[in-house]
Formats: C-alpha cells, structure tokens, sequence
C-alpha cells in the first residue's frame, strides 16, 4: 500500500517563543486505505496532530506531506483540503444551511462543480450515510447522531481520499455512537477512503486496523489493537479505558491464572473464559481436577 | 425526600405537536441516596429531572418535597431552588462571570448570603470539585474544559443543595477527566450525605457510583431499583435497547453455553470473583 499521510519528525509549538512543544518530533505514516484510530487523554496532542493533515495547522519543525504534497506549501492548500476532509466533535458547529442536502451541497458548490455532478455528489453521499430519506429535513431537528452523519455527508460529497474525525461521537449517546461509527467503518471497507480517527473510546479503537497511543506529545504506542490492549498498565497509567475483558484477564492472571492478554471483544472473553472454566490457564501444576 | 405522584408532562398539548415526554412516574427518592438515571435520548431524563426543582411544572400529578408539593405556593418556588441543585449538560457553557470565584458565589450570593459566608461557601465547593484555590481569581475561560466544567459544578454545591442533580456530568470528557469528576462527586456524596442523582449513558459508569438505578422508556419509570437487580434484567434492558457492561454480555453467554456463573456482575473486579468462584466449583465437583 502507497504511504498517504507521512508525518517527519514533527514538532508544534502553539503561539511563539518559549511555549512548550505540543508534539515533540513525531514521525507517522498511514497508508492509503488504512483505518487508524488515535488515542490519547486530553492535552496528550492527539487533535494537535490530526489538524497537521489537512493543513489547519502546520509543524513548527518537521514536514507533513499529504498523498505526496507538502503542507507548507501555501499553493497547494486547496488540493490538501480537497484530498483529506475533517469531521470535528460537535455537530452543531458544522452544519451551515437550514435543509440537509443544502448542507451536504456546500462543498462541492464550493469547488465549482457543474450542478448535474453536485446532484449525483450529494445524493450518493447522503445514501453512504444512510441519510438519503432525510434529504428534506431541517438539521436542527434531527438527533445528535443524525447530524454527526449529515457533516460526514459533507465531507464525502467532496470525494475526498482521506476523512479525518476529531472525537465524532464525543458528544452523542451509545445509539448515535453505533450509527456513526457504522457509517465511518463502511466508508473505509467500501469507498476504501483511508480513515484517520480521534476518539478515547476504546470500543472504537478495537475496531480500527491500528491504533496509535499518544502521550505528552509523542507516539507511546503504535500497532495493531491486540498489540496496544496488551498493554493495558501503560494505557491506564497514561488515563485511558482499556475494555473491560481486557481488564479481566489482568485481573485473572494477577491471581496467578495464565489467561492471554490480547483479549478484546466479547466473543473473544467468552471463548477464553469457556477455555479456563473447561480447565486450561490454570497455575503450573494446578490441573483444575483434583485426583481421587 | 423527593417524591413523586403520578406525575406526567405533555409539550406542546393540544397541538399537533403534543408529546407525552413523562407519562405517569410515581416514586420515591430517599434522602441520601446516590441515583443514576438512565435511558435513550428522547426516553424523558432531562423531562423529568426539570420538575425536581420546579423548572417545568407537571401536566399533571405532584412533586413532593419531604411531603409538600412544591407547587403549593408560588412563593416558596424560589427556596425549591435553592435545595434542589441542578447542573446542566455542558454547563462550562453557562459560565459567565469575570473570574472563578465570582462565577461560583453567584449562587450563594442569591440566596441573600453574607459577603462572609459566600466566601466560605466558595472554598468549600472549590474543594469538594478537586479545584486549587489559586484559580479563584482567573477568568474561567482561561481554564480547560474539565476545570471549566468543575467551577460550574462548583456553582451549584456553593448553594449546598439537598438534592444535587447533573445531567451528563461526564460527557465530552476523557477517561481521567471523568474519573476525576466521578470520584469527587462520590466523595461528596460520602461527606454530605445528600442526595446526588446523575443521568448518565455509561453502564459502567452508574454500575459504579451509584446504589439506585432509575431506568426511563418513552416517558415511563421502566425499572427503578438496586443496581444489582437492575442490570439482573438485562434482557428488559436490552429489550429497552440499552448497552449493558461489556461484562455482564460476556457472563450471559457464558451461562448460555452451560456454566453456572451469576450474570448480575457488572465491574470487572466482581467478574474476577464470581470467575474465581466458578473455578472453585468445578475443582470441588471433580474431586470424588
């Protein structure tokens, strides 16, 4: 896979002078087609760097280039913005027109784009969100999860190659939560749009292909789900969630059980428990059957 | 105690528009006790927790304080609000004030306080929210979003409420950021054996601060009861379409598969024990 996002050695400071870096040389990249979730607590940097990709902000030191184009040239601002589009927490901060496919029109308006194709644009980015039906509404009266969908519509009707999302589901409750991340995996498998997302919902994060932990402005971690929920000391020392069959079977082993440690879903906790219950994991020596 | 008679609310009666958002709740809430309040959006919560302090008045039914409706006398509406204390989701937002102090006296200041007492009222709410008194004399919107949302916090408990209601108090927040705010609200809670009721969408989260449950269903009081016997129901609660702790999942299909654990575990600390039991159990079963 062709490397889309390539992050060198970047630095970010905000304002000037003597404040203290917010990144601290960090070096990342994400292949086209990859779904990358990004956690980290609040001020770890997560959000700082995820605005590197779309050119909202721009390294202090270091380069970020973006499907080959470098940041930092100005000339190429538009295009950047064109290939990777940004989702950010709050919904109601993103929707600018009073009818949802107005909304969802606004950006390909923008691009100039002859009014048959933002027709075709907008109705088959409202279709990849599911909100195709609700092309008439009025935003204001849809639910939290409706309106996070609307502003990824948004974004899609730009065609873009890469979507970036900023905490989506912060704000919304566990139904909205499943509808947008619904939304955001089916972007990623069918479109094959690479998918870069924010979040410190664990949930989230184990359904991504990676997940990158960041702490005090650098990468802790950076590898499949399994390879950084294994790690669940140094998540929880850095005030993040791991699931809780992940915390289980560290519960377990502190009890002298030799249950595996990548264990994420519930599927896999239900297996693993069926495992120990039928005697496996148990102490050395210990066979769970005492002899007669 | 805070009690409720048959009470229901419809918006908008009378028009096409009319929507029965609390439809005949009838409970009682014990001096004391820690509730969370649960439900989907739209199932009536914040309906609901508007007419504990007399915000919304009931279409029909009481709201009874300690055996008087607060309705009884307009007059008295006013000292409701005072002992029913209610933060708002995102209520950083409603900070308004040049500075920390000034935005958390605001309360106790209404209330006809002393310049004296209004002070000590601050501090003591700065410390219950976990908040050094050196921010006393910043502008709150220098503060980060979970300082933020503890001054504003810090705001209602300055008024020393009987009843502290928050709705979300966590939302928006990271781990340590809600952990934070969870473990101070238990901790006020522990020293001033006042009510404290929180609406929350985290299983987890109710699972474990609070010892009641209140369950909410298009407009209804679905399941009010124990935490334990609530998230027992976990069938009612996904039938509702609620999430349940990803462990209490894990115990029921385990029990579907035939082994005798208990499913009414919820943390994972009460999984590693009826785990560990269950292992016992079966080691005893094989011996002859």
């Amino acid at each position: 896979m062709p490397v889309f996002i390539d992050a060198r050695n970047v630095t970010f400071r905000y304002g000037g002078g003597d404040s203290e870096d917010v990144l601290k040389d960090v070096s990342l990249t994400i292949d086209d087609g990859e779904f990358v979730a990004v956690l980290g607590h609040n001020g770890s940097g997560k959000s700082t760097l995820a605005k590197h990709f779309n050119a909202i902000l721009l390294p202090s030191g270091g380069a970020v280039y973006v499907s080959g184009m470098d940041t930092r040239d100005e000339s190429l601002l538009y295009e950047i913005r064109q290939t990777t589009g940004m989702v950010f927490q709050n919904p109601d901060n993103q929707i600018v027109s009073s009818v949802v496919e107005e909304d969802v029109a606004f950006a390909p308006e923008n691009l100039g784009l002859p009014p048959g194709e933002i027709r075709r644009r907008v109705d088959f980015a409202l279709k990849a969100v599911g909100m195709y039906e609700y092309r008439d509404h009025a935003p204001h009266l849809l639910s939290g999860g409706q309106k996070q969908r609307i502003a990824i519509a948004g974004i899609i009707a730009m065609r873009p190659r890469c979507v970036v999302l900023d905490e989506p589901t912060a704000m919304l409750d566990p139904v909205g939560r499943r509808e947008v991340m619904r939304v955001i995996k089916d972007l990623n498998r069918s479109e094959g749009i690479t998918t870069v997302l924010i979040t410190h919902h664990m949930d989230e994060a184990a359904q991504a292909d990676r997940a990158v932990v960041m702490n005090d402005g650098q990468i802790l971690v950076d590898g499949t789900p399994h390879y950084v929920f294994q790690n669940a000391g140094l998540l929880k020392s850095v005030g993040l969630d791991v699931p809780q069959s992940t915390e289980l079977m560290f519960l377990l082993r502190a009890q002298g059980l030799r249950m595996p440690l990548a264990v994420l879903t519930d599927e896999e906790c239900v297996e693993v428990l069926t495992r120990l219950l039928s005697g496996e994991f148990l102490p050395e020596g210990e066979t769970g059957v005492t002899p007669c | 105690m805070l009690t409720l008679e048959r009470l229901s609310h419809i918006y908008s009666p009378g028009t096409p528009f009319e929507h029965k958002a609390v439809d005949d709740i009838s409970l009682t809430i014990e001096d004391g006790l820690f509730l969370g309040l649960i439900g989907h959006t739209g199932s009536g919560k914040s309906t609901l927790i508007k007419h504990f302090n007399g915000l919304l008045k009931p279409t029909s039914g009481r709201v009874l304080i300690d055996g008087e409706d607060i309705w009884a006398d307009k007059r008295r509406l006013h000292k409701i609000r005072f002992s029913v204390g209610l933060v708002f989701q995102y209520p950083e937002h409603q900070l308004f004030e040049e500075t920390v102090y000034k935005d958390i006296a605001f309360g106790p200041r209404n209330m006809g306080l002393s310049a004296e007492e209004c002070d000590g009222r601050v501090r003591e709410a700065l410390r219950f929210v976990g908040l050094s008194e050196e921010l006393m004399e910043k502008s709150p919107f220098e503060l980060s979003g979970g300082q933020k949302r503890r001054v504003a916090i810090a705001g209602v408990i300055a008024m020393r409420p009987r009843i502290l209601v928050l709705d979300e108090p966590t939302a928006g927040l990271d781990p340590k950021g809600r952990d934070d705010i969870l473990a101070h609200l238990k901790a006020y809670h522990a020293e001033n054996r006042s009510t404290v009721i929180i609406v929350s969408h985290d299983m987890e989260e109710i699972a474990r601060c609070c010892q009641k449950v209140l369950v909410m269903a298009r407009g209804k009081a679905a399941l009010y009861d124990t935490v334990e016997n609530v998230f027992r129901q976990s069938d009612k609660l996904k039938a509702i379409g609620l999430d349940i702790p990803q462990i209490t999942e894990v115990f029921i299909k385990l029990r579907a598969r035939g082994f005798s654990v208990d499913t009414s575990v919820f943390t994972t600390e009460q999984a590693a024990a009826e785990i560990l039991r269950a292992l016992r159990e079966t080691g005893e079963g094989r011996t002859c």
